[in-house]
């Protein structure tokens, strides 16, 4: 108000808002028509060579949404929200603390809604008699003797005025989080084999290696699957390691990651390798022993000198379901039999039995994310919403009643009121009060 | 009996209250309002039985799981969220007349998911991704924000009907367009559908959010789903503060009540079959 530069009414324009928002809207549709990060081959294969360049000088591509000018148009809408808040913000507090006592009389006989009625006892009498009468309605009064006569002063809700400032905080406070995330944490993948260990991912955009500071491992990858062939579940057993010690375990599942440290790994994707694992038991000595071996190739155990082979196997796509083991001691004929992925089974040969298990190899694909900012956007998303309830279905309702002496031993009553909002329920309220109160 | 016939019924039944509304619009039949009114909540409680009884199906089936999760579902649920608010709006402002230009919303969604090609109406297990429960507040909220935002826009074009007719002073019941309310009442419940659309529209653009985050580790990441949702959003921050700061009533609300469902309609179903992304699951 004070304060006429007009670079600052510029910024705290609701103008400058409606302009910035609407220019938002209209180029974040470039970006979700132009599909976004590619490689630079494929928009010239797709759009030819000119439009290709014009894209990428104009920032549509590969990623719009972080380029200077939108971020510029981001910036824009943060600045105008602060100034405006800043220039009118104060006036909304003093509207809040004002003493509401004091408001010039004239103004509450021009205010509507308003009722009138005359009292046969003196203002005083009449003065306790309607405070009282405020207090058990849930309007708790106050008091003070004005010109010629008394008067009282109730209100409700003066603190909903904020909320509007409140949804414009939130979304501050959703930026600052969105840049805290962006500065300070970084978001990558790996890809994992089974029993293999990492102390390194990769980030998305630039694959430069990011160091754990700790090693992950993982321990067994599953995809379940449902009758109808559909994927059901994706579960990797994962290990967290310090100094090579275990200090966290976790199956997680999409939707279910783990955390440690800060860094959260994500169930994303994964690889089936034409390699499988197998563990034989022989069931006299209990002695155990173990192969990766790959697909279709014979392997004889060091120890034992027993020979095996995955002949053939069926499955979905990459991942197999059974597949058929092909298993000798060199004790009469080869056994051949079917082993479903995971199982195991008991094989009785002449001199011996054994327990064969066999599971085909993966890797894991994990997102790898480290966010600090998550919990200062979720606190300004709860913000949202609570600023918007408040914004939208409170309102600050306020009610005076002047009594004056009319002649000796009778009183009029002005009682007048206003609410910044839902005014319609307001006038309601304050009709059903005056009927309550117009017989004191 | 199962919950496709009891669907079948459904998109019967709205139709059959379109027609009653219309009907109560035109001839001023105005006897038939208990009638209408009625036979709506049957119909819609016969869609909630539905809604119900294909939640038991899945669990017969061995998937058990909301019936919120693929476009079928979601088209479902969408008209029944119409209903259910354009019943409350009914019973709040004793009008029927929005009826005619609020029920249609509703049949032409449960008729979209009926006959539609490339939509299945089977019940399919979920995808590892899906199964959230995020996911399904995701789906409530943003359905009802945009049921409320159809409403809204059905008031936008009731609005700019009765404004363009000669009609526009006249309360007179004898003219057509007489019947509907006063401008000022259809700009006031305009503004308070699109006020509570927003709300639920915030939201689902959050719980969407948390969703993303549990399933990817990243809340926030332009794809067209997402952006769409958050143009729409614009759209209707733009009309709020419009409205609020400048004073902007009538013929323009009204039409920023259309602009900004068009944008809805291209969020939910344009982005699905014109642009690809993350959400594109809603396809099949
Ligand atoms: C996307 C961003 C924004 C959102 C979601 C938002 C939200 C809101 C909401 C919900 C209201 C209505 C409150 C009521 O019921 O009275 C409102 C009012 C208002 N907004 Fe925003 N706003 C945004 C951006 C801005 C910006 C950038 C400005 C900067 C000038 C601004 C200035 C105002 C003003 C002046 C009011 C009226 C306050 C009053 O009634 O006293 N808004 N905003």
């Amino acid at each position: 108000m004070k304060n006429s530069n007009p670079i600052w009414d510029f910024f705290a324009s609701v103008k400058l808002a409606l302009f910035t928002l609407f220019l938002l809207s209209t180029t974040s549709i470039i970006g979700t028509v132009i599909p976004q990060k590619e490689t630079a081959q494929w928009y010239i294969d797709k759009y030819g060579e000119a439009t290709a360049n014009l894209f990428q000088i104009l920032s549509f591509t590969p990623d719009m949404y972080s380029s200077l000018w939108f971020q510029a148009l981001l910036g824009l809408l943060c600045l105008n929200l602060i100034i405006c808040s800043i220039e009118r913000f104060p006036g909304v507090w003093r509207q809040i603390k004002a003493d509401n006592l004091n408001t010039p009389l004239n103004r509450l006989e021009k205010m509507t809604p308003q009722h009138q009625w005359l009292s046969g006892n003196q203002p005083e009498s009449v003065a306790i008699s309607l405070k009282k009468a405020l207090n058990t309605s849930g309007w708790k009064a106050e008091e003070r003797k004005v010109d010629d006569g008394i008067l009282l002063f109730a209100q409700k809700g003066a603190m909903t005025r904020t909320g509007v400032y409140i949804v414009h905080t939130s979304i501050l406070v959703i930026f600052a989080g969105a840049i805290i995330g962006s500065t300070l944490g970084f978001k990558g993948s790996v890809m994992l084999p089974e029993t293999r260990v990492t102390d390194t991912i990769y980030t998305f955009d630039t694959q430069t290696p990011v160091a754990l500071g700790f090693e992950v491992r993982c321990d067994r990858f599953d995809i379940e699957f449902y009758d109808n062939g559909m994927p059901k579940a994706y579960r990797s057993q994962l290990t967290i390691l310090e100094n090579g010690k275990v200090v966290k375990e976790k199956a997680i599942v999409v939707n279910d990651p783990l955390t440690y440290k800060g860094i959260t790994f994500y169930q994303s994707s994964y690889q089936a390798y034409q390699e499988f694992s197998i563990t034989i038991t022989n069931k006299k000595t209990g002695v155990s022993e173990s192969a990766i071996i790959p697909y279709q190739q014979q392997h004889s155990l060091k120890e034992s000198g027993l020979r095996f082979g995955i002949v053939t196997a069926e499955g979905q796509g990459q991942s197999v379901s059974r597949m058929k083991v092909w298993f000798t001691d060199d004790q009469g004929e080869p056994s051949l039999f079917w082993l479903d992925n995971g199982e195991q089974a008991t094989v009785e040969r002449t001199t011996n039995n054994y327990t064969v298990s066999a599971k085909q190899m993966y890797a894991t694909g994990l997102q790898v994310a480290k966010d600090p900012g998550v919990w200062t956007v979720y606190i300004g998303s709860f913000m949202m919403i609570f600023g918007l309830i408040v914004a939208f279905f409170m309102s600050h309702q306020r009610i005076w009643l002047y009594i004056r002496e009319e002649t000796a031993n009778k009183s009029s009553i002005l009682m007048s009121g206003n609410a910044n909002k839902n005014k319609a329920d307001f006038e309601k309220k304050l009709q059903a009060l005056a009927q309550k109160f117009n017989t004191i | 009996m199962d919950s496709s016939l009891l669907f079948g019924i459904t998109t019967f039944t709205y139709l059959f209250s379109t027609i009653l509304y219309t009907v109560i619009f035109i001839f001023k039949t105005k006897r038939l309002g208990t009638a209408a009114t009625l036979f709506t909540l049957v119909a819609f409680l016969i869609q909630t039985a539905g809604i119900g009884l294909r939640w038991l199906e899945s669990y017969q089936m061995g998937i058990g799981r909301a019936p919120l999760t693929n476009m079928y579902e979601s088209v479902v649920f969408f008209a029944w969220a119409i209903i259910l608010i354009y019943l409350i709006v009914e019973w709040k402002f004793k009008n029927k007349i929005i009826g005619a230009f609020a029920v249609p919303f509703a049949f032409l969604a449960m008729a979209y998911g009926s006959f539609a090609s490339g939509i299945t109406k089977e019940i399919t297990p979920l995808v590892p991704a899906l199964q959230s429960n995020w996911l399904i507040a995701h789906v409530v909220t943003c359905f009802i924000g945009y049921a409320a935002f159809a409403i809204a826009a059905g008031l936008g074009i009731m609005y700019l009907i009765k404004n363009t007719s000669e009609t526009r002073q006249s309360t007179n019941d004898s003219t057509l367009l007489g019947s509907l309310p006063p401008l000022k009442v259809i700009d006031q419940i305009t503004h308070q559908m699109m006020v509570f659309g927003f709300l639920w529209l915030t939201i689902g653009i959050i719980t969407g959010a948390i969703w993303a985050n549990s399933a990817w580790g990243t809340y926030w990441s332009w794809d067209p789903k997402e952006t769409w949702s958050l143009i729409t959003w614009f759209i209707y921050a733009i009309t709020l503060h419009a409205r609020y700061t400048r004073g902007w009533g009538g013929t323009r609300i009204a039409w920023l009540a259309i602009l900004g469902f068009i944008s809805v309609i291209f969020t939910y179903y344009g982005v699905n079959f014109l642009l690809s992304g993350l959400h594109s699951y809603g396809s099949n």
